[in-house]
């Protein structure tokens, strides 16, 4: 035990210690703040202003059809086809005539490709302009129809679960970014971990090094140092991750003024209303904060992030002594590609499960899929973000959890086998048949 | 003397190949025992089941008097396997003390044992530098060194030489002597026999994975000796002709008998007393152990070997 441990401490320091390593933990979160930023920053400066000029030969559209920020119509005179780009404009939409309520085409022309959501915007607006002369037509008067627009937003869905006596709210989009987020974490990190295990072991088999150790220690010993030491090194990168994003978190709500915090505050203290009546309004920007912060509350946390450290650490482990015997019985990258696909391919395919899993968390597909141990760590971690035992019954989970412990001790046992045979054959490329022969042969 | 290691009807037979077949045999403590034996003769596969890497499928280790035990005895045994190497990316210094803790020293012992023996073979400066900053010569003795430094009971170096100049093959030649005086045991396998001639006590030929030879240097050369011998003669003798022997070569007053069976060399300097040509010089020639080494595996036909299934 005693050299199990010095194995995984040399395992474990010497990944510690490198440069990329600590510039990867620090960097990626940082990355991640620039790249939501960065996107953010862009798809609102980004949008430049599309001046469309509208010919509407029935005069229909004049007086209600709406610009909005990004989208400016104007209803020039002689303005055709022909020179509307000379006149300043980005689009020219022709309005056909009409023949009664039949879906007509309405032709937009513009010099390059607007866009989809630019095109889609048009026709909501082109379309809710007809729904209100329609309407009008209809003998509303604009004051009622602006009023009824005003006061009909008040419906806001709040979906309860109901377990036993017990009503928790529920958020569906939230679980399925938790359910999506975490699955792909998981997902990068056991490829990113797995197929650093394979080339510690690669290393240690090229560089020859491999035959002085296990004259030391038993190879079963090796490899199982150097498989718990960069898992340790991975658990060792989230808990950073977990710290800096938290701490970016705290960060950030000194930048919020102060009086915005207090409403906040007011809001959280009475469950999402101002205090007093409704005389009282909370501001734009504290009613957002105060949703975002419910929203995440709904989540049930530690379960998530408990299940999630279980889920990567069996992951892990399951696929991790896989990519060890691979890297025992190659000798350099090119030949481990072949080797390496039926390994990778279940974690692919777990992947593509796992995005189906997220919008139908109950399908028999999902449900199995987060069972067999090929596939749970990744499903699973999609289906608990719905709640368990809600949408993931007790039975389930334990059933998963028990696979995969059984499951990792299968794989590291098997891969052991091979490991043993392949970390002091040299000079000879070894398929997978050999490999499973050195697995279940006897001693 | 009592023995450090005895095999007792070894046997380790892979899918293919019979690598160890029903081998035997026993290395006093303190000697410097050579194992010798043409490639793919089941070398590695011997040592590796004395070093407890392989399991044998029959047959008996006894270590230093005990049925070998590999979880403990492994401690005592330092190999060095021909196949070897280090990381390239780690230091010198915490290579030498990760290997040497992971045979069982503590850390401040290792630490001690490590500034020993980099002083003795001025290796001081090499601390902090890697591996891939050092010559292969260089890599070589750090290996040397991190074999030895738990001062191990056996010491099994497979092809020490390799790689390192005279100056340095030397100075570890100094210290394998150094190492079995102090009381370890060296079993030193290789193909190079002139090395093998010079260092060695007592030795070991395997061929096909069957032990072929078994002794002290001195005693295989004298149990293959052809009854040659050497004659330095003032002048030059016109034809030679003796019941007694033949001649073998002759290079003007240099002259290679072979003694007939029933003579004794007194007859020899006897024939040349009688031609009245003075003898400057007559000694025996034993064969050398390359000889002895070519002569018995080429009579095994090692080279069938790897084709020869396992009935």
């Amino acid at each position: 035990m005693n050299k199990i441990s010095l194995v995984i401490q040399r395992e474990y320091l010497t990944r510690v210690r490198n440069k990329t390593f600590i510039l990867t933990t620090l960097l990626t979160p940082l990355l991640f703040v620039v790249f939501i930023a960065g996107s953010t920053y862009l798809s609102l400066k980004g949008k430049s202003v599309l001046k469309i000029a509208v010919i509407d030969d029935n005069n229909y559209f004049k007086n209600n059809l709406k610009s909005s920020g990004d989208i400016q119509f104007e209803f020039p005179n002689a303005v055709d086809t022909s020179n509307y780009e000379n006149k300043g404009y980005s689009a020219v939409l022709m309005i056909p005539k009409f023949e009664g309520t039949k879906k007509t085409d309405y032709i937009l022309r513009s010099p390059k490709s607007i866009g989809f959501e630019a095109t889609e915007s048009i026709e909501n607006k082109i379309n809710a302009s007809i729904e209100e002369n329609m309407l009008q037509e209809a003998g509303i008067t604009r004051a009622q129809l602006d009023s009824i627009h005003s006061q009909s937003k008040f419906a806001q869905l709040k979906s309860l679960k109901q377990q036993g006596n017990e009503v928790k709210e529920s958020n569906d989009t939230i679980a399925a970014v938790i359910g999506y987020a975490s699955g792909f974490l998981i997902y990068l990190t056991m490829f990113l971990y797995g197929v650093m295990v394979m080339r510690g072991v690669m290393e240690e088999k090229t560089n020859r090094i491999a035959e002085v150790i296990v004259s030391s220690i038993k190879p079963f010993q090796l490899m199982l140092g150097k498989i718990i030491g960069i898992g340790a090194v991975g658990l060792t990168q989230f808990l950073m991750w977990i710290v800096m994003i938290v701490g970016l978190l705290m960060a950030a709500q000194i930048f919020i003024p102060h009086d915005v915090l207090q409403q906040v505050q007011a809001l959280q203290q009475h469950n999402g209303t101002m205090p007093g009546g409704g005389m009282m309004q909370a501001s734009e920007k504290a009613q957002w904060i105060y949703d975002k912060s419910h929203m995440l509350g709904t989540a049930n946390w530690p379960v998530i992030i408990g299940l999630f450290l279980f889920y990567f650490v069996g992951g892990y482990l399951f696929y991790s002594a896989l990519f060890a015997s691979i890297g025992s019985v190659v000798e350099d990258a090119g030949s481990s590609q072949s080797l390496t696909l039926p390994v990778t391919m279940p974690i692919i395919f777990s992947f593509i499960i796992m995005t189906q899993a997220v919008q139908n968390p109950g399908t028999p597909l999902a449900v199995w899929a987060s069972i067999i141990p090929f596939s749970s760590p990744i499903v699973m971690m999609a289906r608990v973000a719905y709640g368990v035992p809600g949408t993931v019954p007790y039975w389930q989970l334990f059933a998963s959890m028990i696979c995969l412990i059984g499951g990792f001790l299968f794989t590291t046992w098997l891969a052991g086998k091979i490991y043993r045979t392949g970390i002091l054959l040299y000079g000879k490329k070894s398929t997978w048949k050999e490999m499973i022969k050195w697995a279940f042969r006897k001693n | 003397m009592s023995n450090i290691l005895e095999l007792h009807n070894l046997k380790k037979y892979f899918a293919t190949q019979k690598a160890v077949d029903d081998t035997s045999f026993n290395i006093e403590k303190g000697s410097i025992f050579g194992l010798l034996g043409p490639n793919g003769a089941g070398k590695t596969t011997l040592l590796r089941m004395i070093t407890g890497i392989f399991y044998p499928d029959s047959g008996e280790i006894i270590f230093d008097g005990k049925r070998f035990d590999p979880q403990n005895d492994i401690v005592k045994i330092g190999y060095m396997p021909e196949e070897r190497g280090l990381y390239k990316k780690m230091k010198i210094g915490e290579q030498a003390l990760y290997l040497a803790q992971l045979k069982g020293l503590s850390k401040s012992e290792a630490m001690e044992k490590i500034k020993f023996w980099f002083t003795r073979l001025e290796m001081q400066s090499w601390w902090n530098k890697k591996l891939e900053d050092l010559s292969k010569g260089m890599s070589q003795k750090l290996q040397f060194v991190i074999t030895v430094l738990h001062e191990p009971k056996l010491i099994i170096l497979d092809e020490p030489f390799s790689g390192l100049d005279p100056v340095n093959a030397n100075l570890i030649k100094d210290e394998i002597y150094g190492l079995a005086q102090r009381g370890s045991t060296i079993i030193f396998s290789t193909h190079r026999m002139e090395q093998v001639e010079e260092i060695c006590d007592h030795i070991v030929l395997v061929n096909l994975g069957k032990k072929i030879l078994d002794g002290t240097v001195s005693k295989i050369k004298q149990d293959f000796k052809e009854n040659k011998f050497g004659i330095q003669l003032d002048g030059v003798p016109g034809s030679v002709n003796s019941p007694a022997f033949e001649l073998v070569d002759q290079k003007a007053g240099q002259l290679t008998v072979k003694i007939n069976e029933g003579f004794r060399s007194n007859d020899v300097l006897q024939y040349f007393i009688q031609q009245n040509i003075n003898v400057a010089g007559f000694n025996e020639i034993l064969p050398s152990l390359n000889d002895i080494f070519i002569k018995l595996v080429e009579g095994t036909h090692s080279t069938t070997r790897s084709f020869q299934k396992v009935s």
